[in-house]
């Protein structure tokens, strides 16, 4: 019988009422008293000198209230990155100087050159288009490697070159890794490209600046996924504002995949602007806007090779990747190719050696950050389609060359420097291969073939690191901050409770998934636990959601919380029972002494915290608040086995995708519905990747997929129902809920399964191909098969 | 979008009369003309809706059994409504998607002659006749080139009438992002001879294929149409290569020929 409430049951998600009827809170239904709106003047050349700025005709328009130019924000502080990448040599990376308004230059096509402040938006918009800017347009840096060479342009006047760093892990390992290429039996090679992405949340970013002039206080209300890191950056780094006299607030956030993280310029400017202005500042982005304003995602250039003995072992993997930085360094972009890139090149396989050289660049085009599994869908893109070039290169099953060199043994130390804690790769395995008929797919190529259509099938595994992280470590790895949680437990006189978590979901449906957790905990019904989130006016710290972390960081400080609540209410239940505490038992949301029918119940309890009348006030405060703060031992590892069926019009080179199954180890599941639809999204996020979404700028830094005409989502009609399994559980060993995380997952696994696919089904149609770059649109596929 | 005056007549006369300012615009569905405003891309000073004009309405059949559509009947309307011509309709039907068809009409569609449209391929497929508030224009005269056409400043297109061939069919490939038809080709084949119209491949708008219209007028079989046209004068864009779309010309006849006949 499955179960109808606490952990592993399937409640609908009581958010959706809200968000399904249009009665969310979104930034954008937010409106302060006698707000002003901010229009943003942005580059429409990738790279060029600002010779000059005369804003007399748009001062002159109606409506307009102010015009802000860089020439404003001198000797304000620049937009931070929150994390510093060492390279190869022991140097820092090169940071350059991001300012809120261009200083000088503009250097990617939407760089923002003034902000107009007036009484409309569209005001603000008819001034920005008589604001005369005059720029020298400079040579515009777009290929990475062209970017590298002696004598190129370059993006920052005040760097040595365009180059952020060169990164090499592990640097030691090298000549070991060197070695064992020289001697291997077998070496395959292959060179792809990871494509740049567009998060594109449904709902665009918006930040609203106030400004209360009694108290001197500020407030930033904003599309985040992380309202406290927001309010750390933003305060301590640009604007100087210490925390008791700033709060952000992120109310419903409608998607961001990663792309909400990052401190941007709008939200420094609007605070900004408010406290100039005395008035509140509203931005909303437009969709157009979003496309050259919001940081993107991906766009890694490698070449893979890796090692295998006569035997198939893999003795060695070695990458060489070129990572696009855009034209700044974004809040966290310099780990995404590094810490949450190389660490995963052993994937789920006892790989011995591996080195991972990563060269970061900058270049004319919108900064680039994590996007929905960030590194780690680089990781794992590169590692399976080499193991599938491999399997096709010696003529192997590539199911039982995965199996052969799955890692089997837990814990296991990878030699690039994290250790698995648990994990079932084979399970996972045996899982997909029920879900998926192997046996009858000769049949379904057949069947195919005889319509004129080429069939493939296409597998691929897949390890993340997530639920990041440990402080201490990311510390040593350059992160600018802690990557733990908090959150606090209020429980109410009359036994309800509110959890302050520092998680903020965008979507994630930790409404209904947290309060699962501390019904099971005490025994009482959901519907008495309340979640609020996104205000740093109310939980005490909060690092986020990303790098699906909540469940696995913040409910465990939920967890933690809550089982000083119940130690707590154990000694008030002790005293109300007169027993010793020792005895006192909390089952179905009522204390009994065991080995006795004495008991009192949860809210007689609670009430006593608040009405001590009868109380061991000697002992214990009266009330019912506790806070925990809980920084993970490791990060968790949940991995999988994703299989994909295509079938491609060899005339037209469309490939329709006919069946995807996912089985994923996840640990223990508190929502399987919620998992369900989180693997559900991520897959069809990485079908968008894998088949249509990209991002592409032409030679002079302009982006020609800058709106829906041109950059392909996936819709409905590109996916297929999904088979999921998450049977196959290795709880995580160092978090009290044995938890893994499973947002990015999908995105992650995805992309290989279904390149594999295709390049199968175009083998069996006679075609000599070996990889297609993704997006596998039908243009490359017919391009392909042309030879 | 800037500013403008906003008129809806219920008459063509009215409409034509308000369509006379300088920089007025008419104004179909608003699929295309509204985004372009919201962007400031058009800046009309004066914008007059023809969705208020019941004699510009509706689907019906004409004396000469051609099948009549009123100049802004929405793609909704047609795909339902056009059931004496199938091919069309199911043209109609596959543009976009509800939203768009609910609004989008057959007049802004021909007006605006988007290169990748599907409705200058069905016009101009089936030799279909664009009326206007002033004239007749046969559409082998009408189309004259990427987002140009012979209408005037201030022409209105009020109907538009469509021949029923004996057997037609249209095959749109659609571009990844947009939708809109990478190629789309038309086959209709009349008792006088089949024609061929393309869209979303030249650089030269919708045009008619007249090497596959002879071959097809010969012999009506997915075998008869020849090969691929060259690839000179294509478009080529982030989607596919001029060779790769004069191959899809080839593949999308064979295709709507075999579901034609
Ligand atoms: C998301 C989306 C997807 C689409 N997909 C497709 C597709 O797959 N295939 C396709 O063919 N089209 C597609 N379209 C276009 C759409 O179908 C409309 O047909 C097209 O936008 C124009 O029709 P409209 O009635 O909206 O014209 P409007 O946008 O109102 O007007 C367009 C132009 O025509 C003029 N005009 C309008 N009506 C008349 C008239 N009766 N006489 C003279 N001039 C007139 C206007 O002044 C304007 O210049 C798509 C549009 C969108 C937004």
């Amino acid at each position: 019988m499955p179960k109808d409430s606490g952990i592993g049951a399937s409640p609908k998600r009581r958010e959706d009422i809200r968000f399904l009827s249009g009665t969310g809170n979104y930034t954008d239904d937010m409106n302060i008293n006698g707000q002003a709106y901010v229009h943003f003047l942005r580059s429409d050349v990738a790279h060029g000198r600002i010779k000059s700025i005369n804003l007399d005709a748009a001062n002159a328009m109606p409506g307009v209230v102010k015009i802000f130019t860089g020439a404003d924000f001198e000797g304000v502080g620049g937009i931070p990155c929150g994390w510093e990448v060492t390279d190869k040599h022991g140097q820092p990376m090169q940071e350059p100087a991001h300012p809120v308004l261009a200083q000088g230059k503009v250097r990617y096509v939407g760089d923002q050159i003034a902000a107009v402040v007036a009484e409309s938006v569209e005001q603000a918009r008819d001034a920005a288009e008589a604001i005369e800017v005059d720029i020298e347009e400079l040579p515009a840096v777009v290929d990475m490697k062209a970017a590298l060479e002696e004598g190129a342009t370059k993006v920052h006047d005040d760097l040595t070159s365009n180059l952020c760093y060169d990164w090499g892990f592990v640097e030691e390992n090298k000549p070991a890794v060197e070695a064992a290429f020289a001697e291997a039996a077998h070496v395959t090679t292959l060179e792809l490209r990871n494509n740049r992405l567009i998060a594109n949340p449904m709902e665009p970013r918006v930040a609203i600046g106030d400004f209360e002039r009694a108290s001197g206080n500020s407030t930033l209300f904003t599309t985040s996924q992380n309202p406290h890191v927001i309010r750390l950056l933003m305060g301590a780094f640009v604007l100087g504002i210490p925390e008791h006299k700033l709060r952000v607030v992120a109310p419903d956030v409608g998607g961001g995949f990663g792309t909400k993280i990052f401190h941007y310029a709008e939200e420094a400017f609007c605070t900004f602007a408010a406290k100039a202005l005395n008035r509140a500042v509203k931005w909303t982005s437009t969709r157009s806007e979003a496309f050259i304003s919001d940081a993107h995602g991906r766009d890694h250039v490698t070449t893979i090779q890796l090692a295998l003995d006569a035997d198939n072992n893999f003795t060695a993997v070695r990458t060489d990747t070129h990572a696009n930085m855009g034209a700044y360094l974004s809040t966290f972009a310099p780990s995404v190719p590094t810490w949450l890139h190389g660490t995963l090149m052993a994937g789920n396989y006892k790989t011995p050696l591996i080195y991972v050289n990563v060269k970061a660049v900058f270049t004319n085009t919108v900064p680039v950050d994590a996007y929905r599994g960030a590194g780690r869908p680089e990781a794992t893109y590169q590692l399976e389609r080499v193991i599938d070039k491999a399997a096709l290169e010696l003529g192997v099953d590539p199911i039982a060359l995965r199996r052969q060199n799955f890692i089997t043994e837990f814990p296991y130390a990878t030699p690039v420097a994290v250790e698995y804690d648990t994990g079932d790769y084979h399970g996972t395995m045996d899982a997909l291969e029920k879900m998926v008929d192997l046996s009858g797919f000769e049949a379904r190529r057949k069947e195919s073939e005889a319509r004129g259509k080429l069939r493939g099938f296409g597998v691929n595994c897949y390890i993340e690191a997530c639920g990041i992280a440990p402080s201490n470590l990311v510390g040593q790895l350059g992160a600018r901050a802690g990557l733990y949680e908090s959150a606090t437990v209020r429980v109410n006189a009359t036994g309800g409770l509110v959890v302050m978590t520092g998680s903020h979901s965008h979507g994630q449906g930790h409404e209904t998934a947290f309060p699962q957790v501390i019904a099971e905990m005490i025994g009482i019904d959901e519907s008495m636990v309340e979640i609020e989130h996104g205000d740093t006016d109310k939980a005490p710290m909060g690092m986020g959601t990303y790098g699906s972390r909540s469940l696995a960081v913040g409910g465990s400080a939920m967890v933690r919380a809550t089982e000083k609540i119940i130690a707590k209410t154990k000694k008030i239940a002790a005293h109300l029972l007169e027993a010793a505490e020792a005895d006192i038992e909390l089952k179905d949301g009522a204390f009994s002494v065991a080995g006795t029918d004495k008991s009192v119940a949860w809210g007689d309890v609670t009430l006593a915290a608040y009405v001590p009348h009868n109380y061991p006030l000697e002992d214990i405060e009266p009330g019912l608040e506790e806070t925990a703060f809980y920084d993970p031992a490791n990060f968790t590892y949940p991995s999988g086995a994703y299989a994909c069926e295509v079938e491609v019009d060899p005339e037209t080179g469309k490939v329709t995708i006919e069946s995807f199954n996912a089985a994923d180890d996840f640990g223990n599941i508190v929502n399987p519905m919620i998992v369900d639809g989180q693997v559900h999204g991520g897959i069809g996020q990485g079908i968008g990747q894998a088949l249509l979404e990209n991002a592409s700028y032409d030679e002079n830094g302009q982006l020609l997929s800058a709106s829906y005409m041109d950059y392909a989502m996936p819709r409905a009609s590109d996916v297929p129902f999904y088979g999921v399994d998450h049977s196959s559980q290795t709880p995580c060993t160092h978090n009290p809920l044995g938890v893994k995380g499973c947002g990015e997952a999908g995105a992650i696994g995805s992309p290989p399964a279904v390149v594999n696919a295709v390049v199968n089904a175009l083998r069996s149609g006679g075609h000599d191909i070996t990889h297609i770059d993704m997006p596998v649109s039908p243009q490359r596929v017919w391009q392909a098969m042309q030879g | 979008m800037y500013n403008f005056e906003f008129e809806k007549p219920s008459t063509t006369a009215d409409a034509v009369a308000a369509l006379a300012d300088e920089d007025a615009s008419a104004l179909g569905g608003g699929q295309t003309l509204l985004p372009t405003m919201k962007q400031r891309l058009a800046s009309p000073s004066k914008v007059v809706s023809l969705t208020g004009i019941s004699e510009m309405q509706g689907v019906c059949m004409g004396d000469d059994g051609s099948v009549c559509i009123g100049g802004a009947t929405t793609h909704a309307a047609v795909a339902a409504g056009a059931s004496a011509y199938p091919a069309l309709a199911a043209l109609a039907g596959g543009i976009g998607d509800p939203a768009v068809r609910a609004r989008g009409t057959v007049g802004g569609s021909l007006a605006n002659n988007d290169p990748a449209a599907c409705y200058p391929a069905g016009a101009l497929g089936s030799g279909a006749t664009i009326v206007t508030n002033a004239r007749e224009i046969a559409a082998d005269d009408y189309f004259q080139g990427m987002f140009t056409t012979a209408l005037d400043e201030g022409e209105i297109i009020t109907e538009v009438r469509f021949p029923v061939p004996e057997a037609a069919n249209y095959q749109k490939f659609e571009q990844p992002a947009s939708r809109f038809a990478l190629v789309g080709v038309y086959v209709a084949k009349y008792a006088d001879g089949v024609r061929v119209a393309v869209t979303g491949a030249s650089e030269e708008g919708v045009h008619r294929w007249t090497a596959a219209e002879e071959a097809l007028s010969a012999n009506f079989s997915a075998d008869a149409v020849p090969a691929a046209p060259g690839a000179d004068g294509m478009i080529a864009d982030l989607h596919g290569t001029a060779e790769y779309r004069a191959h899809l010309v080839a593949v999308l006849t064979k295709r709507a020929v075999a579901a034609a006949s």
